[in-house]
């Protein structure tokens, strides 16, 4: 098992060097740069002889093979260069930066999981019941709202009207601050889990070898513990793997809008200032984050169901 | 009778309560937290004042670092803020400085002429291409040092420990170059411990205390601060808030005690009646204008660019469109230039004028053209899609062409356009601000319109060997009305910048510099702040 997952980490690496490649030429291609970008909305204004300075000092000036060597060689070497904004090391502000992303992902994805996987299995045990109604009829509408308009409404609801939470921020980084952005982020997956489970569980319940259990006497509580629930894990945390990996990086919204200092933040920043080196850095760790957890996923497999085999 | 007379007491006994109240309210009270907001961007730049020139960042650094000279919001001027006196030798060119003897960093030392060589010195090494040195560029000997011919600037000359001789390159007023954040003075055995960004120490009335990098910035009271009495709060608080409907929510919630308005806000804030009473407007120097490229032959010729200026309703469409949070614009520099003139009457909305000019420049059918624009809903696309129509009712098109904010200064450096609608800094050194249109200014610098005009070049060269600031100003202002009847660019409006402020927060400045750029020291909280 050890072996098969250090396999299958050790398969990431060709995945991020064509993903390190793509991202660069991407950046490369895109108008404007850091130095004119600095004028920001005409706020200040910044003269030639400086912005020739400073594009010789972030080697903006070098041929593309160039940078491109110096880029790969770095991230090789586990330094993902010098942000152009902050001048700090690129990995520092990434690192600034992880701990609440973590945070805000791991409890936007138990918020989906705790209430939307139950949801869909309630909701499949009873198919076309009230509570089957409405619980599809919320994880439609969960699929189909904007992040930013619902953050919105749960701002004016728990904090304008109700005053039991704070709008914004980090704050001491508790669950108070954390909850609205955490729930905002974690209704799409919740309302996309909850459809999965529903389905996963309504196909194994139609299966012949539930109705083999059943017509052998089994009680319906054991059907569906031994027999249902595990085989509808296998989609279900499929999703759940899928849903996680890109967390982050959808995280983008829900951080601005509650300036949450996520990673998120940080890459929607340094996208508007042409930071290149931080834009790459924070794609990068989305992407690995992305490859890690359905790597583990994959793995989660085997434990589910053990006629899955990696060899 | 009786009745009457304890009328007459208690009415006066209420007065007196309330004269109380409202005297407790003008008397500024120690304590308390300001809670400010960074509305700019989703994280700060840097808390080093000389690696950026940020708007966002500015807001900190005013309260943790401070420069030779600041900006005066009461009577719109610049002022002395680490000295108390400097004398100008006859030639204009010399200038001495007699330091404040009572400037300590918040790491205890006093400030010295040291400090501010040093600091000057660190802006010019142009191996780091600080965003500062475009102003220290003025002293002489600058330029040697940022071209690594020279270690010390020559111009800089320590006479004591509290008194410096600075020696210009040109005849200016130094202050326009020396009161920009980027210039501060900084105790170099703080900087070259490393890692200053994350530890920034300064003169200022707040000394850091904390940063959750993209969260927030908090500073404390500095005790040893040089203003008597000052800082008022104990703590300021700097929250970023890039997201104008979430500020909105947070404000109206108490938790933050100022907050940007864009113009849907201040719509919704004006009408209503007590958030109407916490409105902070300035004109700030920001000239929003389309600005043509002369190398596309129809706005070659003047009558054309005036044409242009006559064929648009803008009266309309700062009403409409930008909700009246804008006032129209009557030249390039803006009203609280000391070279405004008040008297200028803004191009009247008159579309048979515009068609009569174009007939005689040789366009009586039009002409189509491109225009560059972002997206900003005050000086972008939508305010594009607004004069389409007007435009095309003297016969040009206009085809929009649609670029991200940070692009655009990109292509007006280039020329890569044929006009381009943008937002430009236009003070407070109007001197500086007009030499966009001197005709040896090249594109690359700021004459995005290749202007050139001997008339004007005149007055500028009159005004920058003027010593006589009245008579400066007098020459400013006929460059800037010529420039107006020139009409280089469509004047479209200056910004409005609107603060709304919470009740108990009292002191705020209108500085049409950036009205986010508070000095924080001036400003205070009063009892009913619920922060703690």
């Amino acid at each position: 098992m050890l072996v098969v997952l250090v396999r299958r980490l050790a398969n990431i690496v060709p995945t991020l060097a064509a993903v390190i490649a793509v991202i660069f030429l991407l950046f490369s291609v895109l108008p404007g740069s850091f130095v004119s970008a600095m004028n920001e909305d005409g706020r200040t204004t910044i003269d030639p002889a400086v912005m020739e300075r400073m594009r010789k000092e972030m080697g903006l000036d070098d041929p593309l093979p160039t940078r491109f060597a110096k880029y790969v060689a770095h991230t090789a070497m586990g330094d993902l260069g010098t942000s152009f904004r902050t001048r700090e090391p690129v990995t520092k502000l990434i690192g600034n930066r992880l701990w609440p992303s973590l945070k805000l992902v791991f409890t936007a994805m138990a918020f989906a999981i705790v209430v939307g996987v139950p949801l869909g299995f309630i909701a499949a045990l009873k198919p076309g019941s009230v509570v089957d109604t409405i619980s599809m009829v919320g994880a439609i509408s969960g699929l189909s709202l904007s992040q930013f308009w619902l953050g919105l409404m749960l701002m004016y609801l728990f904090a304008l009207k109700l005053q039991w939470l704070p709008s914004f921020g980090y704050g001491d980084g508790g669950l108070r601050y954390l909850a609205l952005p955490a729930i905002a982020l974690g209704v799409g997956p919740m309302a996309l889990l909850a459809r999965t489970t529903r389905a996963a569980v309504l196909e194994v319940l139609n299966a012949d070898f539930v109705r083999t259990a059943r017509s052998k006497g089994m009680s319906e509580r054991r059907v569906v513990e031994w027999h249902v629930l595990r085989n509808a894990l296998v989609l279900v945390v499929t999703t759940i793997g899928l849903q996680f990996g890109s967390l982050m990086g959808a995280a983008v919204v829900v951080e601005k809008l509650f300036s949450w200092p996520g990673i998120g933040s940080l890459l929607v920043d340094s996208v508007f200032q042409r930071d290149i080196p931080t834009v790459q850095g924070c794609i990068l760790l989305i992407v690995t984050f992305f490859l890690v957890i359905n790597t583990l996923v994959d793995m989660a497999y085997v434990a589910i169901d053990p006629r899955i085999r990696y060899r | 009778m009786r009745t009457l007379v304890w009328s007459a007491i208690a009415a006066f006994a209420l007065l007196g309560v309330g004269m109380a109240a409202a005297q407790q309210a003008q008397t500024p009270r120690k304590g308390g937290t300001i809670r400010m907001t960074g509305p700019y961007a989703a994280s700060f730049g840097s808390l080093d004042p000389h690696v950026t020139p940020r708007a966002q960042d500015q807001i900190v650094n005013q309260a943790i670092h401070r420069p030779l000279y600041t900006w005066d919001t009461a009577n719109n001027r610049l002022a002395l803020e680490l000295a108390t006196d400097v004398k100008a030798s006859d030639d204009g060119l010399v200038y001495t400085y007699k330091l404040r003897n009572d400037v300590f960093f918040h790491n205890g030392r006093k400030m010295t002429a040291d400090d501010v060589i040093w600091s000057y010195t660190r802006i010019m090494d142009g191996t780091k291409g600080y965003p500062g040195a475009r102003y220290i560029r003025v002293i002489k000997g600058a330029t040697e040092v940022e071209k690594g011919q020279a270690k010390e600037i020559s111009g800089l000359k320590k006479i004591d420990d509290f008194t410096l001789e600075i020696t210009l390159t040109d005849r200016v007023e130094p202050g326009y170059y020396l009161f920009s954040g980027t210039t501060a003075i900084l105790p170099k055995e703080e900087v070259e411990k490393g890692n200053f960004a994350a530890h920034p120490v300064g003169l200022g009335p707040f000394k850091f205390k904390e940063h959750i990098p993209g969260s927030r910035v908090v500073a404390e009271r500095f005790d040893k601060f040089y203003k008597p009495g000052k800082p008022y709060a104990d703590k300021l608080e700097v929250l970023i808030m890039a997201e104008a409907a979430a500020r909105d929510v947070a404000f109206r919630n108490k938790e933050i005690d100022t907050s940007i308005l864009g113009p849907a806000q201040y719509v919704a804030y004006r009408a209503d009646p007590e958030l109407s009473k916490g409105l902070l407007e300035v004109a700030e120097m920001f000239t929003r204008a389309i600005q043509f490229n002369p190398s596309f032959k129809p706005f070659a010729d003047k009558r054309v660019r005036q044409a242009f200026n006559y064929a648009i309703d803008t009266d309309l469409i700062i009403k409409r469109l930008v909700k009246d949070k804008a006032y129209r614009a009557t030249s390039w520099l803006p009203p609280s230039s000391a070279a405004f003139d008040k008297t200028m009457k803004p191009y009247a909305f008159d579309q048979a004028k515009a068609k009569k000019l174009l007939a005689d420049a040789g366009y009586p059918d039009g002409f189509e053209f491109e225009l560059t624009t972002s997206q900003n809903e005050s000086w972008g696309l939508p305010i594009v899609e607004a004069i389409i129509p007007m435009l095309a009712k003297v016969g040009i098109k206009l085809k929009p062409k649609l670029v991200e904010v940070t692009v655009l200064t990109e292509i007006a450096m280039k020329g890569e356009h044929q006009a381009f609608i943008g937002s430009n800094l236009t003070g407070p050194d109007s001197l500086a601000t007009l030499r966009c249109y001197y005709s040896k200014t090249p594109r690359t610098a700021c004459n995005y319109t290749s202007f050139s005009n001997p008339q004007f070049d005149k007055l500028l060269d009159g005004a920058a060997q003027e010593s006589d600031a009245a008579k400066r100003n007098d020459l400013l202002r006929q460059a800037n009305n010529l420039l107006y009847e020139e009409a280089p660019v469509w004047f479209f409006n200056y910004n409005k910048a609107v603060l709304a402020y919470q009740p108990w927060i009292h002191g705020l400045q209108a500085n049409p510099t950036e009205i986010t750029h508070q000095y924080p020291e001036d400003v205070w909280v009063d009892t009913r702040s619920p922060a703690k």
